[in-house]
């Protein structure tokens, strides 16, 4: 992204899109993580739509820019994003967890047009992004890395070592963006393992920290373009989200986390989804 | 037999050299550098070298992006802590999808010595062998490690390369030895009974053999480098030509070379199978001389184990 340049009507009716995407997707599956990937539609959104040096005619362009879903299980919104985008045909989104389909449960680099990493065990795609960084800086490339971590993703140490290494080597092409939405499958963070405070552990590591709203794309985007600025440090923007946004029933409920809903659940929740919930 | 080298030394040379020839090498290390020796290449190379601490787990995530991205990683720390502490990561974001990253980890087994047992890995190559898509080497000189390394820079996948601390004298000739992927060799011709051997074992099946042939027993001895996938056609043609085997390695009975042998076996040849290695024990501080003789891993100890095989194929 060079310049600050987007239409967010069409990013917002995009973000609607995506949200019916994963009711569907995980009510015809029966199963998947509904709450942190509706938590995540206005970031994959903004990236692939706004932020992002692609070509979803090259998957595999050599000077693309990376994105690495570090929380696998939000699998439905890669899926979806990456679908409406054009890497693969949105039929495809129907056939989410089935025996035999591309689109596994959680992402798969080998299947997946787009996927740049697999993922789905928490904490282990910040360090990929870490690796794709290093080597853009070795091959001298302006390409960027994006990754997104979750809050209870947080609780995992190698989520730290990975931290403490991108600080280290100077990462600055290197921009994650935390899903703060505050719920873990048995609870809140608070409950559960707390991991606050967020934005001073991220700091105390070296890493710049902005702080957004995780479902306004003005600041999602805005905070992109400065990550491109800052040098000599990567960049983590802290994105306070609501698991499970845009569907009533669904918000900040962790039972959410990783539930298919019902046939009447989807279609309230797809009811609720004809229009824009997200009006930043 | 030429000069005794550490596999590990081997190891650090001929990654220089492939650094020469490669500019898409790249090496990761955990803060142990000066003991795998990719110390060599950080210090001919600093821009391809990345020290990533000690923190095994980002190590092997580190390495799986560099090579979604290209390069060639050869990610080293010591075999406990590559396989026992970074197993998820080399699962789900190495061998999962395919990634071309060699882990080549050292001061596997007891000959680690005096560190004692929470750093002389027993398990390792069961670990890895589990993992489908990973390839296991255990090279048994400084001879087949070279060529062993260089092998596996030129395969695209994920290979774990188990080396040892201490040295060991080369069995082979650098100007004769061939190495081929995933193809065993026969080091000594012989009908009695067959020793299948991997890494530091190979030289003393070698030693156990001539000692067997003054006593007038012919064994064949097999070095085994590559455990996975492992040469089953050699092992099921030893077993129906000698009808014996004695298998023999620095690593658990359970799990390693003697288990997959005998896996091969069971289903292809069945014969009397005795497995010389740890008997599902930790080992203990002490020098590599002292620990093989106190747990079981010298020629003499193969050469009881033929016995065994030897009356186990009369019955």
């Amino acid at each position: 992204m060079h310049s600050l340049d987007y239409d967010v009507e069409r990013l917002r009716n995009i973000a609607v899109r995506i949200r019916r995407y994963i009711i569907e997707m995980t009510h015809g599956a029966k199963s998947g993580h509904p709450g942190g990937s509706l938590s995540a539609v206005e970031i994959l959104a903004a990236l692939y739509f706004a932020i992002m040096r692609i070509d979803p005619e090259v998957p595999n362009w050599e000077d693309r820019d990376r994105f690495v879903l570090s929380k696998g299980h939000a699998s439905p919104v890669l899926y979806a994003t990456l679908a409406l985008r054009g890497y693969f045909p949105e039929e495809e989104l129907s056939r989410f967890r089935r025996i035999d389909s591309m689109l596994q449960g959680h992402p798969d680099m080998k299947g997946i047009p787009g996927v740049e990493m697999s993922t789905g065990s928490l904490g282990q795609g910040l360090s990929a992004a870490c690796g794709m960084a290093l080597a853009a800086k070795l091959n001298k490339k302006d390409w960027r890395v994006f990754s997104l971590i979750g809050d209870g993703e947080s609780q995992e140490g190698m989520i730290w070592e990975a931290s403490m290494a991108a600080a280290h080597y100077r990462l600055d092409n290197l921009t994650a963006f935390l899903d703060h939405n505050g719920l873990q499958i048995d609870g809140t963070n608070r409950e559960v393992m707390a991991v606050e405070p967020l934005a001073d552990k991220w700091k105390a590591f070296g890493w710049e920290v902005l702080q957004v709203d995780g479902h306004c794309f003005a600041e999602i985007i805005r905070a992109a373009y400065k990550a491109r600025q800052i040098k000599g440090r990567p960049t983590m923007i802290i994105a306070k989200t609501t698991k499970g946004k845009g569907v009533s029933f669904m918000e900040d409920k962790a039972d959410w986390h990783g539930k298919a809903p019902s046939d009447e659940e989807k279609d309230i929740a797809l009811r609720e989804l004809e229009v824009v919930c997200c009006e930043c | 037999m030429s000069a005794n080298t550490a596999t590990r030394d081997a190891y650090g040379k001929t990654l220089v050299q492939l650094g020469r020839e490669n500019p898409d090498i790249v090496v990761l290390d955990a803060d142990l550098s000066q003991s795998t020796k990719t110390i060599m290449f950080a210090r001919e190379f600093p821009d391809r070298f990345f020290n990533m601490g000690i923190a095994e787990q980002n190590l092997m995530g580190t390495a799986a992006g560099l090579a979604a991205s290209g390069k060639i990683p050869f990610a080293s720390t010591f075999a406990m802590f590559a396989t026992g502490r970074a197993f998820e990561p080399i699962r789900n974001s190495i061998a999962y999808p395919r990634l071309n990253v060699k882990i080549a980890a050292t001061h596997a087994g007891l000959t680690v010595g005096e560190d004692g047992a929470s750093h002389q890995c027993l398990e390792d190559v069961a670990i890895m062998r589990a993992i489908p898509n990973m390839t296991v080497i255990c090279p048994a000189d400084g001879i087949e490690t070279e060529a062993v390394v260089r092998a596996a820079a030129a395969y695209e996948g994920p290979v774990y390369i188990r080396l040892g601390r201490a040295k060991v004298p080369n069995i082979y000739n650098k100007d004769e030895y061939s190495f081929q992927w995933g193809k065993g060799i026969t080091l000594k011709d012989g009908g009695d009974v067959t020793i299948i051997a991997t890494g530091i074992m190979a030289a003393a099946a070698l030693e156990a053999a001539e000692d067997l042939g003054r006593s007038g027993i012919s064994a064949r001895v097999i070095d085994i480098h590559t455990i996975k996938p492992i040469d089953r056609e050699l092992i099921k043609k030893a077993a129906q030509q000698t009808g014996a085997i004695v298998t023999a390695e620095e690593h658990s009975i359970i799990g390693g070379l003697g288990s997959a042998v005998a896996e091969v076996l069971c289903e292809e040849a069945p014969v009397p199978v005795i497995r010389v290695g740890a008997k599902d024990t930790f080992g203990e501080s002490g020098t590599a001389e002292e620990l093989l003789i106190k747990y079981g891993l010298t020629p003499g100890c193969i050469m009881q184990a033929v016995e065994r095989a030897l009356k186990a194929k009369g019955r």
